[in-house]
């Protein structure tokens, strides 16, 4: 089943890519639609009754040299499992939406063949993106993301006669490079520690390498710290956070949907869910989680203030996206995996909704994405506009405050339940840097979130007024995904809650961690259960901890995580008491998410809907921030002065002055000075004489060997 | 079969001179005979050679299928295979029928241009069979001679210059090999490689000329070699005859050199500098996997700035070969598997590159990447295959760059961390490169009037193509394929040398207490 799920997808693409002339365009389609389908029906099967014991599955031999060795082999765990839910089903429902935005594309002139190809792309994409997830070793995960990698350029480039997409395909590939070159030297450095790239051997040795230190570069550093960082600057070029996240904006050339699988829901996660996988590493890695910690909040915050300002309606979402993978870098920070691996499940579908959503306003807009043209498109698109809604309500966190405390279940939108996890376990972590950062990027996220909404649907129609006119409701095909996406949207925080972000014997149950009673609860948890979705079963348990929660403090510890690194899915120190700690957090703190998103909502309203002259004087009466803003703090600028131009112009130096004057000119002056006189031989006597100098060469380099040989025998 | 080597070996040089007795006259007819000829000779080679594979055990480390005998003036001709040769072997004949098929287009002396690729053909196999020092020398400074021929006749507009700068380098490289060579049978008494590597050769320090030389004898004997396989490799500072060779040698041309001669330098330094010299080796070592580090940062930034395609893909051939020479000085497992993993995989790709630009070129009779532009929209084929080669080239996992250049960076970071950091980052050099390159090529508007009525790949370029493109994703998939023959030797090799190491150092420690 598993093997179906992974090769279903490359199978599609393949047979989508290479067959479309023979089955025609619509039946390519659709067997690439049918077995993403396919694997997302059965990947739910294998999440539902998944039962925390990891499962390997050996495929073929790989890399095998010496001590290295590496298979072709599924690993499959709660994390896995997950994950494959999270992709396939994304993945699937973007196939079906395509259908109906790919139909007529107006990058493309008459007869030309476009669709097969847009398929065949999205399916190989979902097949590395499988490969990344089911992977057993750190070789294959590589193998993974640079194939997810692959196809995003591929997609990202998709209108290739475009100039702009062309740039902003190369650019993501390389921006993502440069992440790669971090995690490959991570992968180096643990093969070198630990002799092995498998994943039960690294896990099974990270207590020693907490230990060890390691000689890289110019200094001696502690081996869990170094090599979490540098895994961690792989996440961050896949991720998009701070410092290699220019690439994510610019990829919005791509299609629409595109954006909402890859650069939304799926491949930016990759980086979240390495870090989650190295888990056992992370643990023995305080420094380095304290790297993400502000990293990831740092950038959850200046993703947020650059969305701000942004007009073009995917480029706010893309900010919001890198916001948002900031926030799960806070939580993998403070070492609430479970967390981020909510947060990555709920963002899934509400950012993938919101992007398929903006595909639909830009599909019914005559692919115009300035906000500034929109407008009063509520009652045009009513479908497109409930599910932004949602989503909007999704992203932004509405809920009941307190709900869990009150009710024992959260009562809220996905992103209400999944970010307050975040929140609080960053101030149960102590990280209040990190705590802050995400508050205020809260509010900030209210605001450009509302601000969407307001410039999209609300207020009066702006921009060409003929295609205001022929705004149109999406098809079917499009409305179908945007209403299986908002059910996610919905529901995903309150179902999920317990095994995510739960008890601690939830939790551990819910990745198959082994756990220990402590103190004296009577219930008989030694058997670890199932306990995935079933949300009759969340209920009994729940009034269980309200019981417990009266019994005081001494409730609070009840149960601690006793595997070790690799048992399970997630490796949580016995020492790591963030979960329990985030439960309990002062009432301000769980109230403070709320306020801030209220606040945000409130600020949103003051600037579009009861003001709306105040954004274009408050944007000339504070020009220059503004302009810092808009342009995005001149990240992009910076590196091109500081990287991009100075590495073609020293390319150039070694070029005309290294090889041309340099090496040519000094180091073989001689061979320099004979040539042109060959030459001038051989151009007088024409290319058939050439022979003869060979044929002489020939013969003078036998004499020479026959002599030297001779006269070196006789010493 | 007893003379199975020599068979091979010769099948292409017999063709040769058969064409060259028998083939007259330049008509049409004749054209054609000589072109079939040729690639009847060539695929007959390959087929024959498939016996080698088929007959090789791959867990015996010692060289197979020898034969010796008494060629001239008392010298010996001896042949054989072992694991680090067989493959080399097998690359040439398989490139071969490639290349021949590739210039299937050719229009002048047509017959000579054969028989020179034959000839070449012949050299270059006895280069990785021949088990006897002279006999190694022989085809290793013959195989010049074609290739200088191939540029210097068929080249482009720059060839004299080309073809006299490519031959005089590698040729002055090999004048200081021959001498370290007359030295090698003065210590040893012989020139049979099986017995020289088993010879220790002196590596006693001594003083020359005011320099202390570490290492002694090996030191000086393996920078005479170095200076050889260098330039043949080509290594940073002695590669700039490399892109001027490709850019003026007819696409076949370029397509040998690049998949098949630059293997010649890695080829040597696995079979002689590392076993014959351990100490040199080791002492020089350092350097060398600095030099690779360099080259691999230093070309691929050069790449980027090239306004030739051809010039583009050599400087990343360069590039490429560090990897290798970077592989086989860590001096350990994976480095060396990946060193030869990559000459192979790098044959594939980098021909297929050069092939890919060959495609064009016949169109367009130019290299400038500034005189296309957009061509995906007329020849959506050529995109796809050049798009496969370009990842397989910046190393994508799945696809046989990968594996070679991951091997010799996790063998490279064992030993030094500096040159492995430096080394990664060509990956992102790498990808600049070769994007950039596609992108101003392939990708775009056609808007180039002279490009509105170019067509897309015929069925020949295609048959030529595939083979290559299912070796790239075969090996990437499966490199156990490579591995498992090369590994026995490559640990034979390995161990040799740690415990050649080994004993020096115990010497030099009892010398000194």
């Amino acid at each position: 089943m598993e093997l179906t799920v992974l090769f279903a997808p490359l199978i599609g693409s393949l047979l989508c890519g290479f067959g479309w002339r023979f089955v025609g365009e619509t039946a390519a389609q659709w067997i690439a639609t049918g077995s993403l389908f396919l694997a997302a029906f059965l990947s739910w099967i294998i999440f539902l009754s998944f039962d925390g014991v990891t499962e390997q599955i050996h495929i073929l031999r790989w890399i095998e040299s010496g001590s290295l060795s590496t298979d072709w082999a599924i690993r499959l765990d709660r994390l896995t499992a997950i994950m494959l839910v999270v992709i396939t089903s994304v993945s699937s429902l973007v196939h079906l939406y395509s259908f109906g935005y790919m139909a007529d594309d107006p990058q493309w002139k008459d007869g030309e063949s476009y669709k097969p190809r847009f398929f065949a792309y999205l399916s190989f994409f979902t097949f590395a993106m499988l490969m990344l997830v089911t992977s057993d070793n750190l070789i294959q995960m590589f193998f993974g993301w640079e194939g997810v990698g692959v196809a995003s350029y591929l997609l990202i480039g998709f209108y290739y006669r475009k100039p702009s997409a062309n740039a902003a395909a190369i650019k993501a590939f390389v921006v993502n490079r440069i992440g790669d070159f971090g995690f490959a030297l991570g992968i180096f450095g643990i093969y070198m520690l630990t002799d092995s790239v498998k994943f039960d051997d690294i896990f099974a040795a990270m207590p020693a390498l907490a230990e060890m230190s390691i000689t890289f570069l110019w200094a001696d550093w502690n081996a869990a710290n170094l090599l979490a960082i540098l895994l961690f600057i792989g996440a961050m070029g896949k991720s998009a956070q701070l410092i290699l996240h220019t690439w994510l904006p610019d990829a919005m050339e791509g299609p629409t949907p595109v954006s909402a699988l890859i650069h939304a829901a799926t491949m930016v996660t990759a980086g979240v869910f390495l870090m989650c996988r190295m888990s056992p590493l992370l643990e023995f890695a305080p420094q380095a989680t304290m790297f993400i910690t502000v990293l990831g909040a740092t950038t959850a915050f200046f993703a947020a203030t650059v969305g701000l300002v942004q007009t073009d309606i995917k480029r706010v979402i893309a900010y919001s996206t890198c916001s948002q993978l900031g926030y799960m870098f806070v939580a993998v920070g403070v070492g609430m995996y479970s967390a981020a691996m909510f947060h990555l499940f709920t963002h899934a579908f509400f950012k993938a909704m919101l992007f398929l959503g903006a595909g639909s306003v830009i599909h019914a807009m005559h692919h115009e994405q300035d906000m500034n043209n929109y407008g009063a498109l509520r009652k045009k698109i009513p479908w497109t506009f409930r599910a932004m809604m949602l989503g909007t309500l999704a992203i932004t966190g509405v809920g009941i405050p307190f709900s869990y405390d009150m009710f024992g279940f959260p009562i809220g939108f996905a992103g209400f339940v999944s970010k307050d996890a975040i929140i609080e376990s960053a101030f149960a972590g102590g990280s209040s840097y990190g705590f802050w950062m995400l508050v205020i990027a809260a509010a900030m996220t209210s605001f450009y979130s509302w601000r969407l909404m307001f410039m999209t649907f609300y207020g009066e129609a702006r921009g060409d007024k003929h295609t205001h006119d022929h705004a149109h409701e999406s098809p079917m095909v499009m409305l179908i995904p945007l209403g299986v996406l908002s059910l996610g949207a919905i529901f995903a925080g309150m179902l999920w809650f317990k095994p995510f972000f739960g008890h601690a014997d939830q939790v551990a149950t819910f990745y198959g961690i082994p756990y220990a009673e402590e103190g004296a609860h009577g219930d008989d948890h030694g058997e670890a259960k199932a306990d995935d979705h079933g949300t009759d079963d969340d209920h009994g348990e729940a009034k269980a901890d309200d019981h417990a929660k009266d019994d005081g403090k001494k409730a609070k510890h009840h149960y601690v995580f006793t595997g070790k690194p690799g048992e399970g899915a997630l490796y949580i120190a016995p020492d790591n008491h963030v979960l329990e700690d985030a439960h309990a957090v002062p009432k301000w703190v769980k109230a403070s998410p709320f306020i801030a998103m209220f606040g945000g909502f409130l600020m949103a309203m003051w600037f579009y809907i009861w003001n709306p002259t105040l954004p274009a004087r408050l944007a000339e009466n504070q020009r220059p921030l503004y302009l810092f803003l808009k342009n995005k703090w001149y990240i992009d600028e910076l590196y091109d002065f500081l990287f991009v131009n100075p590495a073609k112009a020293l390319g150039r130096f070694l070029w005309k002055r290294g090889d041309g004057q340099v090496i040519d000119g000094t180091l073989n002056g001689v061979a320099m000075g004979i040539i042109p006189f060959f030459t001038k031989l051989a151009g007088r006597a024409q290319s058939g004489y050439i022979f003869t100098y060979a044929f002489a060469m020939v013969i003078g380099i036998a004499v020479l060997v026959t002599w030297m040989t001779m006269s070196g025998g006789a010493h | 079969m007893d003379n199975l080597l020599s068979i091979v070996t010769f099948i292409p040089a017999v063709a040769a001179l058969i064409m060259a007795v028998f083939l007259r006259g330049d008509d049409e007819a004749a054209r054609k005979n000589a072109k079939w000829i040729a690639l009847f000779a060539t695929s007959a080679t390959f087929v024959v050679s498939l016996f080698i594979l088929a007959g090789f055990d791959r867990n015996n480390t010692d060289f197979q299928m020898v034969e010796e005998t008494t060629w001239l003036m008392g010298l010996q001709y001896k042949m054989g295979v072992d694991g680090i040769s067989i493959l080399f072997v097998m690359l040439a004949t398989f490139m071969m029928p490639l290349v021949i098929a590739a210039s299937w287009n050719v229009e002048t002396r047509v017959k000579e241009y054969m028989i020179a690729f034959l000839m070449l053909e012949t050299l270059m196999l006895g280069v990785f069979m021949a088990l006897d020092l002279v006999l190694f020398y022989v085809f290793f400074e013959a195989g010049l001679i074609p290739m200088f021929l191939i540029i210097g006749i068929w080249g482009g507009a720059n060839r004299i210059y080309a073809s006299f700068k490519f031959f005089l380098y590698t040729f002055l490289g090999s004048v200081l090999m021959l001498i370290a060579m007359v030295a090698m049978f003065a210590d040893a008494g012989t020139t049979d490689i099986a017995k020289l590597l088993v010879h220790e050769f002196s590596y006693g320090s001594f003083d020359l000329l005011g320099i202390h030389v570490v290492g002694g004898m090996q030191t000086l004997m393996f920078l005479a070699f170095f200076a050889s396989f260098a330039v043949k490799m080509p290594m940073w500072p002695v590669h700039t005859w490399l892109p001027d060779a490709h850019v003026q040698a007819p696409t076949a041309g370029s397509v040998v050199l690049a998949a098949i001669l630059l293997k010649m330098g890695g080829y040597g330094f696995l079979r002689f500098s590392l076993p014959m010299f351990p100490v040199g080796s080791d002492v020089l070592a350092p350097t060398v996997l600095w030099m690779s580090a360099i080259a691999i940062v230093y070309t691929s930034l050069v790449a980027l700035v090239q306004q030739d395609m051809k010039k583009l893909i050599a400087y990343s051939s360069v590039a490429h070969m560090g990897f290798v020479t970077m592989g086989i000085f860590a001096a350990n497992q994976q480095g060396i598997d990946g060193a030869i993993f990559q000459m192979i995989s790098h044959g594939f790709i980098s021909g297929a590159l050069f092939l890919c630009v060959g495609v064009i070129y016949d169109r367009m009779h130019t290299r400038e990447i500034d005189a296309y532009g957009g061509l995906v929209n007329r020849m959506p084929a050529y995109a796809m295959i050049f798009m496969f080669f370009t990842m397989a080239n910046v190393g994508l996992p799945g696809t046989s760059g990968f594996v070679g250049e991951f091997l010799t960076l996790i063998a490279v970071f064992k030993v030094n961390t500096w040159v492995a950091a430096v080394a990664t980052s060509g990956v992102i050099f790498s990808a600049a490169y070769a994007l950039w390159l596609y992108r101003r090529v392939v990708m775009g508007d056609l808007i180039k009037e002279s490009l509105k009525s170019i067509t897309d790949m015929g069925t020949r370029e295609r048959v030529i193509f595939a083979p290559l493109v299912v070796m790239t994703i075969l090996l990437g998939v499966y490199p156990a394929l490579v591995l498992d023959i090369i590994g026995p030797s490559v640990t034979a090799l390995v161990t040799n040398y740690e415990t050649a190491l080994a004993a020096a150092d115990a010497v030099s420690q009892a010398a000194s207490q």
